[in-house]
């Protein structure tokens, strides 16, 4: 997906340039929510308020037009998913009970699960960046085996993991940091 | 009232929703299945067709499930808008101070460590995500176990393979493709089961 953003808005639109587009993936990806669509509002907002037209400027509207680029950028990223994701959810409904699919969705389902599992090893290792194993990388991976434990046996909600999670960083490096001085 | 129950799960979800499209779909998961909304298979279903279609996977999800809930169009509006929300909001006061936070945070310990941490928690969630799908309705068989071995291997193996060999690395990024791999157990699957 990132590619494909990079490409049209930065290369071929020129919206916005290399540094701001490194800086978008920073924040689209530490704010909570689906990466594509924080990098629509980002980019939405950028270009809204730089190329407000003048008819916006004279009508003294020129403080709307970034929410209108951003409504629109989130349109843009959405709908196109939005649609094809329901026309399939209103046809597979009339469908799913057919032998034919049913059969089909039993091969289906354990290739789904592998295709969750298997990016695994390689955020693990990408998890500790920018060095590979740098200091209580063991530690954290110990978290990340409690996380998954509590999840999936005690049914523990993964929105308390997240709120633990933040905490326990916060607290971790408000210790760490006492220390130094 | 199972629109304001579908409005307050899907805010959560995008609220805490950190790491990317596989995580969500732990958060997804969860509301899911807990809320009663559909079964273990319905959901695994929905992620398979979430796969194979383009567009962000949690988009792709929340339409799904809003609409098989509600039964109704508007479900899948009110799910998807849900879930955009807190980034909205958040995004958007991000961009009206991004200048002075880009060269402020991007040192601070605080915020560094956080995101490391959430890597880590991310992982868990995805591990557990997996894990709760590895039902006897989802592993009917020997042969869905050899199914998940196929394309669990078939994923992994491009990683390992050492970059002098451009040719074989091609071909087993070509394999390791999720939509090809859904499509080709889709197959095995219409074979052996019907």
């Amino acid at each position: 997906m990132l590619p494909l953003i990079q490409r049209e808005v930065v290369d071929y639109r020129k919206w916005i340039d290399e540094t701001e587009f490194l800086n978008m993936i920073a924040l689209a990806q530490a704010a909570p929510g689906l990466i594509a669509v924080n990098s629509a509002i980002f980019i939405g907002y950028q270009v809204g308020s730089r190329h407000i037209p003048a008819v916006w400027t004279a009508r003294r509207l020129a403080r709307l037009y970034p929410y209108l680029a951003v409504a629109a950028a989130v349109a843009g990223a959405v709908l196109p998913s939005f649609v094809i994701i329901l026309a399939i959810a209103m046809l597979f409904a009339s469908y799913n009970h057919m032998p034919a699919v049913e059969a089909v969705m039993k091969g289906v389902r354990p290739a789904v699960v592998a295709l969750i599992a298997a990016p695994l090893l390689r955020m693990a290792a990408k998890a500790n960046n920018p060095k590979p194993f740098r200091e209580g990388g063991v530690l954290l991976l110990t978290w990340s085996l409690i996380s998954a434990l509590l999840i999936w046996l005690a049914h523990v909600s993964p929105v308390y993991i997240i709120a633990a999670t933040i905490g326990l960083a916060l607290i971790a490096t408000f210790i760490c940091e006492r220390r130094k001085r | 009232m199972i629109y304001l129950q579908l409005f307050l799960s899907f805010f959560k979800i995008g609220l805490f929703g950190f790491g990317g499209g596989l995580a969500i779909l732990s958060l997804i998961q969860h509301e899911v299945l807990t809320n009663g909304w559909m079964s273990e298979t319905e959901f695994v279903d929905i992620v398979a067709i979430s796969q194979v279609t383009p567009g962000p996977i949690g988009i792709n999800c929340a339409t799904y499930v809003g609409y098989t809930a509600t039964q109704s169009v508007w479900g899948s509006v009110l799910a998807t808008g849900a879930m955009i929300l807190p980034g909205l909001i958040i995004m958007l006061a991000v961009c009206k101070v991004y200048v002075v936070l880009s060269a402020r945070f991007a040192g601070n310990m605080f915020f560094q460590n956080t995101l490391r941490y959430l890597r880590f928690a991310v992982l868990g969630l995805i591990a557990a995500a997996a894990l709760l799908l590895v039902t006897p309705a989802t592993f009917i068989d020997t042969n869905s176990i050899i199914l998940f071995a196929t394309v669990f291997i078939l994923t992994v193996l491009p990683q390992l393979v050492p970059a002098k060999q451009p040719m074989a690395s091609r071909i087993l990024n070509i394999l390791s493709h999720p939509i090809l791999l859904i499509v080709l157990a889709g197959m095995a699957g219409y074979i052996i089961y019907s």
